[in-house]
């Protein structure tokens, strides 16, 4: 029985990152992108990307907005009422009336649901309206169209490239880019016996447990480093593979730029691996939950900030985006490509955002770690004052509100990137060589000294404790 | 006689702008604030600067050169006198005009003639107004504020006198502003039929 649920939960969660990689956050990110830029620049961006309506829908819809409104005003009175009446039992401490109390609560509910859903119903039907029968979703139709034309575009292949490689390019792009993600684990495990009970904060606990996490593998990190390196090999591939100059030169230069950072990439984390004394993602998270995020211990808050400049060049966006180079290089090691094969570039280069955002916010903030959250509910409690005020929280309650925050944390760092990509303008190719091998490979190594430095003469022990004791 | 030489001293970069990274603090600041401002922030601070086409129009400035109208009398009947001032003045020589004589019991008899035939072909127009400016009677105007409507046909194109006319300006008037005198009137400035010299 456990062999079968460990399959199905494994299948599960493989789906549920896919879901939200590729069938969420990359859409959604592409969509982000050109909106967040157009808003930088006083302009809407992707907005007007329609499912029209036929004018019998119209009408129909024009006319059930005012019923509907009718409807959403009559049932927030009763549910008004109810809540009135709710307050005046509970004032008077008893019920006096002929309806019993759970009966109206329950109403209250469901009133106040009703009301609201016909509200927000009214409003959308309107906007159709207004919109002339064109449901839009701000824009959020773009990815979708994207998609459809990417699929029927004709499927150039350059007659004197190597067809083989060539249609292996984004692909061996594109994977590694989702397999990232299965050593991230995306809230603490599942103690899959007792979801509906608050669980004790300490100690082991028996029976099936489900770890959020596809694998997981005491290589933990490293798996992530092999798995990114590979994404080198789909550049340099469908650069060579293009039978075009320019084509060549973006993959050789995407091949040159991810092997120099993947360096500094890899020495960036090792201060990291020090303090959590661990290469599992999972531990790493569990350190942070018990003593202080990776972000406030003065060395990792350096480390940080060099591993998201690395891992932005290891992305190759702006401002790294010298492959691409369009004002050099046409378009790079992506010139040849049209149609879904250009489209599973993009969706790579999207889904290494996130998983960049990804790995960042379990390494330094947290994971899925919200402050005050224990495995038994919210405990909350000022520094240097006594007594603390708590909400016991259900099993799979907890473990949903962390895996909202790791969302959370993840969208707050893809947001930042995309911030990145819209504020700096691009690098030299030397300067972008310059900066990896003079400027950050020995501050990373300068920073690795200062951690086993601290380490061994017992500072940062000292630091995580005063800092545990403020929280 | 000596040269004076004035040195300008060569814009260095400060430590701090060498330095890149508050500089780039300073550039995500300011993409930022943008960023808010123009999402989040209260509807009257918003810059953005597109107009959703078809659900929003701009307002054409005042005088913008719309299609053109033929101004009407109090009677109804063009003001035009079929001189031909604008199509001659007309570079792009999409104006024609064919004049006709009034009834010999008309009072406009002999004093002036009207267009039987009025016909712009708004296609070979190039909107520069020079057939406004040439008037006399300020007949044809270019006030309405409009811009072509889009056609498949060309035909739809070559407004004849009847569609001319049955444009309003702007404000909705199918006058102008400027009072006519017509023969006969007590107002009327020139020489006429009745009150000789």
């Amino acid at each position: 029985m456990t062999t079968t649920f460990l399959v199905t939960s494994s299948l599960v969660k493989v789906l549920v990152i896919l879901l939200i990689t590729v069938g969420g956050f990359a859409p959604i990110i592409i969509w982000a992108e050109r909106r967040q830029s157009a808003m930088i620049q006083d302009r809407l961006g992707p907005s007007r990307a329609a499912i029209v309506l036929p004018a019998s829908a119209v009408t129909f819809i024009d006319r059930a907005r005012l019923p509907m409104w009718r409807l959403a005003a009559l049932t927030g009175i009763v549910a008004i009422v109810a809540l009135v009446t709710l307050t005046f039992v509970a004032i008077k401490g008893s019920n006096p009336l002929p309806i019993s109390t759970s009966s109206l609560t329950a109403s209250l509910i469901a009133f106040g649901v009703a009301s609201v859903v016909l509200r927000a119903g009214y409003a959308v039907h309107s906007m159709i309206v207004r919109n002339g029968g064109k449901i839009m979703l701000i824009g959020l139709l773009h990815p979708v169209a994207d998609a459809l034309k990417f699929i029927f575009k004709e499927d150039f292949v350059p007659p004197k490239g190597d067809k083989l490689l060539f249609s292996a390019g984004p692909i061996i792009a594109l994977i590694p880019a989702i397999a990232a993600f299965a050593v991230i684990p995306f809230a603490s495990s599942l103690h899959w016996d007792y979801l509906d009970q608050v669980l004790p904060r300490t100690g082991e606990i028996a029976g099936l447990v489900v770890p959020l996490q596809v694998a997981s593998l005491n290589v933990g990190i490293l798996f992530i480093f092999a798995i990114a390196s590979t994404g080198i090999i789909g550049a340099a591939i469908s650069g060579y593979a293009s039978d075009n100059k320019f084509s060549l030169l973006g993959g050789i230069r995407a091949a040159s730029q991810m092997v120099s950072y993947e360096v500094v990439l890899g020495l960036t984390l090792v201060p990291a691996f020090m303090v959590y004394a661990s290469l599992r993602l999972e531990d790493m998270t569990m350190w942070q939950h018990d003593h202080v995020w990776g972000i406030f211990v003065p060395p990792l808050t350096l480390a940080a900030v060099t591993f998201l400049v690395a891992a932005i060049a290891e992305t190759k966006r702006v401002p790294f985006d010298l492959p691409e180079g369009e004002s050099e290089l046409v378009g790079g090691y992506l010139t040849e490509y049209s149609g879904m094969k250009f489209g599973m570039f993009f969706m790579g280069e999207f889904v290494e955002v996130v998983s960049l955002a990804a790995i960042a916010s379990v390494i330094f903030f947290g994971g899925w770690d919200v402050p005050f959250l224990y495995r038994d509910g919210f405990e909350f409690a000022l520094p240097f004052v006594a007594g603390s005020y708590s909400v016991p929280l259900v099993h799979w309650l907890v473990v949903a509100i962390q895996f909202v925050a790791f969302l959370l944390k993840v969208i707050a760092l893809i947001w930042f990137q995309l911030m990145i990509r819209w504020s700096l303008p691009r690098f030299r190719y030397d300067q972008l060589m310059s900066l990896c091998w003079k400027g950050m490979l020995p501050l990373s190594l300068l920073n690795i000294l200062v951690v086993g430095a601290l380490i061994l003469s017992g500072w940062l022990d000292g630091w995580v404790a005063f800092f545990e004791k403020l929280f | 006689m000596a040269v004076e030489v004035k040195v300008i001293k060569k814009p260095g970069r400060t430590l701090a702008e060498q330095a890149y990274v508050p500089e780039i603090a300073k550039g995500l600041g300011f993409a930022m604030g943008r960023f808010f401002k123009n999402t989040f922030g209260p509807q009257a601070k918003k810059e953005i600067d597109t107009v959703k086409y078809p659900e929003e129009k701009v307002e054409y400035p005042e005088r913008f050169r719309g299609i053109h109208r033929l101004t009407q009398r109090t009677d109804g009947s063009p003001r035009c006198v079929a001189c031909l001032c604008c199509s001659t003045a007309c570079p792009a020589q999409c104006i024609h005009i064919e004049p006709a004589e009034y009834e010999p019991d008309d009072p406009r008899y002999g004093y002036e003639r009207y267009p039987s035939v009025f016909v712009i072909d708004e296609l070979r127009c190039i909107f520069c107004g020079y057939c406004v400016e040439a008037c006399p009677c300020d007949a044809i105007r270019m006030d309405t504020g409009m811009h072509m409507p889009p056609s498949t046909s060309r035909d739809h194109f070559i407004y004849d006198k009847e569609t001319l006319l049955s444009i309003p300006g702007r404000d909705g008037t199918y006058l102008t502003a400027n009072p006519r005198h017509e023969p006969g009137d007590d107002t009327h400035p020139g020489v006429d039929r009745d009150r000789g010299h």
